[in-house]
């Protein structure tokens, strides 16, 4: 398989006041095209760091970092922009979609900065990403009129929309009850198979399962990182789940 | 960025989701644009009325005053001084190929009594050429003629303000009156000219033959001032110069010597009283263009603050793409749009508030085009100005700090 990220002796030392964070120190990590990747570790052990860097948001202190063999550390802010734009959807725990604009409109966003031209017809690539993530019949509603399940949907679709090559979640499960996971997870293993690279922060080893990799963080550095010979697939145990809490609360009700 | 029309679409759509706090962004704009129009527009009406106002005095006006141009009005009240005479008025009527009429103006003051009343007015001895150059109009009677000059009659033609006085609601042709204790003979009233530039009412007064004031009234003495007409409004300065020459040599006055009177044209009264109002005008302008700057001031504020409140947006838009320079224009464009819409708004109010004193007051006002593109223009600058420190703000932002804003 063809490598699509591959970082050497990453580290990330933030400043605050007089003192030094080491957020990162001396990161190795190879991620080949397909792959279904969990980091896992404890809070502040530099998983969204990590992330941030993978996703070109922001720069490591030092190390290299090749995307797709291309070594990006050398680029300027505005090859950074259009990386994150062309290569790259950010899911984030807090959905971080834009308020009072439609579920349409947020997809949309990224390719009002789109400069490469890939993509002839926002509305309808808008609106495919959305029939992708099962929103197909929410596309004119706002962010508040949405449950958190679905915005997440919404920001996947966002995601989806430029047809990148990586998916990157820092904890895309961590506001969402556990039905609400699984799904999410089923839709994440959905698009895997049709090919994209999607690396998610998590802390539940359950959502880790759902993956073929975990790699687990502490204190800046990686320090395991075992295949998963069997991954669990969320469509099969979401069948095997009671009915939503809402129908149950329905029926119980006279 | 897809062209610019995404990014008015965008800029729109943003202020439309805040609309109560774009409108009071816009307010300052507003207020500011639409009072730059009404205070020049009312500053150049006044200005215009004044100046229709001095041109009512008669077209192609030339005056010649005693004194010189350059001397102080004490040395011109003194009462040596070389004034004018009938001579002089001959002289220019021979004379001069480029002047239609020339009057001579002997001034009296003095109380009236007629009709049972008493008044204090003033009267102006001319001759007959005078109607012409002030283009007056009679209401009831006559002029006096050529022959009441020469024979010094003791005609009088009143002022409507005068025959209101002395002898209200009825024509008072016919009727003696008493002018500083001579009987004079009143043969016809003028038409009613109302009020001049200055604010003179131009009404009271009474004309009489210039001779019969001249020795009748004021034993004789000098002519006050003389007015004459020049044959068109192209030929002034021509017909000015031949006057001035004219009265050089009648006065004797050598080559290089300062004249003893000055000649000033209807076109230079003009403009010297409507500086005045044009200072006025551009003061009132120079206020309310102040308001505008404060207008900015209130737009650079509430776009900072709304760069705050919207980091999270900024932080949103950079992770998907956007480059420093998007999230630039794109604040740029939201003031600039504001500014202009402010500048719009503005000036429809300030066709409103025009509209307003021209139905309901006496202002007069005059509306100038160039005023209103200026005044929007100036919004747009505002917008680009006050905006560009805002915008810059925002463009700064690290995605990853902007992201974890609360
Ligand atoms: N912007 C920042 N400024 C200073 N320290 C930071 C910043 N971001 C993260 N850190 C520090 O870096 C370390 C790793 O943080 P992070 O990558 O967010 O961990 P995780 O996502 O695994 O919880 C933590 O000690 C955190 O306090
Ligand atoms: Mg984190």
């Amino acid at each position: 398989m063809k490598t699509i990220i591959e970082a050497r002796q990453l580290s990330r030392i933030y400043r605050v006041g007089e003192i030094d964070v080491h957020a990162l120190r001396g990161v190795d990590l190879t991620i080949a095209e397909g792959e279904l990747v969990a980091i896992m570790g404890a809070s502040g052990s530099g998983k969204s760091t990590l992330m941030n860097i993978l996703g070109c948001l922001d720069r490591p202190t030092s190390g290299r970092y090749y995307l797709d063999g291309r070594e990006v550390n050398s680029l300027t802010n505005n090859d950074y922009a259009a990386i994150r734009n062309e290569h790259i959807g950010f899911v984030f725990q807090v959905f971080n979609l834009l308020a009072r604009t439609t579920a349409l409109d947020n997809v949309m966003l990224p390719l009002f900065y789109d400069r490469s031209h890939r993509i002839q017809d926002p509305n309808t690539a808008a609106k495919e990403a959305l029939r992708r993530v099962g929103l197909e019949d929410r596309m004119d509603h706002e962010p508040n009129q949405l449950s958190g399940g679905q915005q997440q949907r919404v920001a996947i679709a966002r995601a989806l929309v430029n047809r990148p090559s990586i998916i990157l979640a820092d904890e895309p499960t961590g506001n969402l009850d556990s039905r609400t996971s699984i799904e999410i997870m089923a839709l994440f293993q959905e698009l895997n198979d049709q090919g994209i690279t999607i690396i998610l922060v998590t802390h539940e080893q359950d959502i880790a399962s759902y993956t073929r990799r975990i790699i687990s963080m502490r204190d800046g550095q990686i320090i395991r990182d075992i295949a998963v010979p069997q991954p669990r697939r969320a469509a099969a145990d979401l069948a095997s789940l009671p009915p939503p809490e809402t129908e149950m609360i329905k029926e119980v009700r006279p | 960025m897809k062209s610019t029309r995404n990014l008015l679409r965008a800029a729109f759509q943003s202020i439309l989701k805040n609309r109560m706090r774009s409108l009071l962004t816009s307010l300052g704009i507003i207020i500011g644009v639409s009072a730059v129009i009404v205070m020049v527009s009312v500053g150049q009406g006044s200005q215009k009325q004044i100046e229709d106002n001095i041109n009512a005095l008669g077209t192609n006006l030339l005056i010649a005053y005693p004194g010189s141009a350059s001397s102080s009005g004490a040395r011109m009240g003194a009462g040596t001084r070389v004034r004018f005479s009938f001579a002089d008025v001959e002289k220019l009527k021979k004379e001069a190929t480029l002047l239609s009429a020339v009057s001579p103006l002997v001034m009296s003051g003095g109380q009236v009594i007629g009709g049972g009343k008493n008044w204090s007015t003033i009267v102006y001895g001319v001759s007959t050429d005078y109607f012409q150059i002030r283009e007056w109009q009679v209401e009831y009677g006559n002029f006096f003629t050529e022959k009441d000059v020469a024979a010094k009659r003791k005609v009088a033609i009143l002022g409507k303000t005068v025959a209101n006085e002395l002898f209200p609601d009825q024509d008072p042709t016919g009727q003696d009156i008493r002018i500083r204790n001579v009987p004079f003979k009143v043969i016809g009233v003028l038409k009613a000219k109302g009020q001049s530039g200055m604010g003179q009412d131009q009404d009271d007064m009474i004309l009489a033959p210039s001779t019969t004031v001249f020795y009748r009234l004021k034993g004789g003495r000098w002519v006050d001032m003389i007015n004459a007409s020049a044959v068109s409004i192209n030929d002034m300065d021509a017909a000015k110069e031949e006057m001035a020459a004219i009265l050089r040599v009648a006065h004797k006055i050598e080559y290089g010597q300062e004249d003893d009177f000055t000649v000033r044209s209807q076109t230079e009264i003009t403009e010297a009283v409507t500086e005045t109002s044009r200072t006025m005008t551009l003061l009132l302008g120079a206020i309310a263009a102040v308001s505008l700057v404060v207008g900015g001031i209130g737009i650079m504020n509430i776009m900072l603050v709304s760069v705050t409140e919207r980091t999270r947006e900024i932080g949103i838009r950079l992770s998907v793409g956007a480059r420093a320079s998007d999230i630039m224009i794109q604040f740029l464009t939201e003031a600039v749009v504001l500014s202009v819409s402010g500048g719009i708004i503005g000036i429809l109010l300030s066709g409103a508030v025009i509209m307003i004193l021209d139905k309901f007051t006496t202002i007069y006002t005059a509306v100038n085009p160039e005023i209103i593109f200026i005044s929007f223009l100036f919004s747009a600058i505002v917008g680009i100005f006050f905006g560009f420190y805002p915008a810059r703000k925002a463009a700064a932002m690290d995605p990853i700090a902007a992201l974890r804003y609360e």
